[in-house]
């Protein structure tokens, strides 16, 4: 579980967060959406440990600097060089022996693309092997800021169902714009508007 | 490279060689300038000489061993510099010294403290490790902060780090610089040896060349040092992309 209390966060000045309290539970799915500039990706950011709030905290359990994290970020960040197999074994390590990875990889990627530098593919086959190394990655939270962008609709089903299959038990927290998404997933669905004084910024519904 | 592009490279090789020796036919004085010919001629005689081949071996070990040491510790100097800033304060004006200083001063400064024998291989030092420094600290400072951050996340071990992250970044720095540091390393290489006159070197040959005026000598000799430096540049980078590879 993992508990936000009061979370605050400017940059040079602008407010991005004001004041989140939000609690994300073992095993549960949330789906989190709002307008560019409304705060999503600072949330995952501060969730990952790569931003540290103005004020607030985040406690959790496991505490959070003992818990796992695998994510896709708003771009691939993937090591072009190196094939979609490199990219994934470097951050699996020895949890998964090498040909159950390939195994997994060829059910979104063709076969031909595991091996070739990552610069060689498609954005949507980049896509792919970024949630790949996310879900494949043994870890306690799952974090995917907008893990759908360049794929198709029949892609994305496809994505969504590996998804929930290889989720695990992890707490899932993604972000998306397109609001069929979450039903999809199955989650709950978090709204985060642009921050305002005079308003609380997040309004959760369900799926 | 496509064939009319290389058959054009052909030509502007020839264009020049043909200016070399018409230049050679209007100054018409061996003793000044030589022409292609003659230089062809005089590395014929060399070639055939014991002595000759023991020199190349003897100049290019010394040279290469000295760019090979300097080419490591640079890389090294580098990468402490990148993982502490103290260390960057410090080596900065050593680095500015190094790079200002003329060689020739170091040369004569080794020839006091080493002697002539190995004199090669300490000149690469100062000509060789301001570059690859500043060339390792510059690609390690480009590494991508998004890669980065993603390791920090996947809690990537370190040497997977320099493995998959950083090095991947230094290397098309090091590359480049290794390119004008292989060829200056041999320049400087050969006009330490002309200065110290080491036993069974290239520079001792050269010397000679210029004590007894033997200009067609001295050129064959420069020909052979462009020769071998451009082999040593072409193996040591070979090796090096396959590392990015």
């Amino acid at each position: 579980m993992i508990e936000l209390r009061h979370i605050t966060k400017s940059y040079n000045g602008l407010t991005v967060l004001t004041d989140i309290n939000m609690t994300f539970r073992d095993g549960g799915c949330y789906c989190l959406m709002g307008p560019s500039g409304s705060g999503k990706t600072t949330l995952m950011r501060i969730l990952m440990g790569l931003e540290t709030p103005d004020e607030g905290t985040v406690a959790g359990n496991p505490d959070r600097k003992s818990a796992a994290i695998s994510a896709v970020f708003q771009e691939d960040r993937l090591c072009e060089s190196f094939s979609p197999m490199d990219n994934v074994m470097m951050c699996v390590g020895r949890s998964l022996k090498a040909s159950r990875v390939r195994l997994e990889m060829g059910e979104l990627l063709p076969e031909e693309c595991l091996d070739r530098p990552v610069s060689t593919l498609s954005g949507g086959m980049k896509r792919r092997v970024a949630v790949l190394r996310a879900l494949l990655t043994p870890s306690d939270i799952l974090i995917m800021d907008e893990p759908f962008t360049g794929m198709d609709e029949g892609l994305k089903h496809s994505v969504i169902a590996y998804i929930r299959e290889k989720k695990d038990g992890r707490i899932l927290i993604l972000s998306t714009h397109q609001e069929e998404d979450v039903a999809l997933i199955g989650g709950e669905l978090v709204r985060i508007s642009s921050s305002s004084p005079d308003s609380s910024q997040v309004c959760k519904s369900f799926a | 490279m496509n064939q009319n592009t290389r058959i054009r490279k052909y030509f502007i090789w020839l264009f020049w060689i043909a200016v070399w020796q018409t230049a050679n036919m209007l100054i018409h004085n061996n003793i000044i300038f030589v022409g292609p010919l003659d230089m062809v001629k005089a590395l014929l005689e060399l070639v055939r000489d014991s002595s000759f081949w023991a020199s190349i071996f003897s100049s290019f070990a010394r040279i290469s061993l000295g760019f090979l040491g300097a080419f490591v510790l640079s890389i090294l100097l580098g990468c402490l510099a990148y993982a502490f800033p103290l260390i960057r304060e410090l080596l900065e004006p050593v680095m500015l010294l190094i790079k200002s200083v003329p060689v020739a001063s170091f040369v004569i400064l080794a020839l006091i403290w080493i002697g002539s024998h190995n004199l090669a291989v300490f000149t690469s030092f100062p000509v060789v490790v301001p570059m690859i420094y500043v060339n390792t600290l510059s690609g390690l400072e480009h590494t991508d902060r998004k890669l980065l951050e993603m390791a920090l996340v996947f809690r990537m071990p370190l040497w997977k780090q320099v493995r998959y992250i950083y090095i991947p970044s230094v290397l098309p720095y090091l590359i480049s610089g290794c390119r004008t540091a292989l060829g200056m390393s041999w320049k400087s290489g050969v006009a330490a040896e002309v200065i110290g006159i080491p036993e069974g070197s290239i520079g001792e040959q050269l010397y000679y060349s210029k004590l007894y005026l033997d200009t067609a000598g001295l050129f064959a000799w420069t020909f052979v040092i462009i020769i071998v430096s451009a082999v040593f540049e072409r193996i040591f980078l070979y090796f090096l992309v396959k590392v990015k590879h």
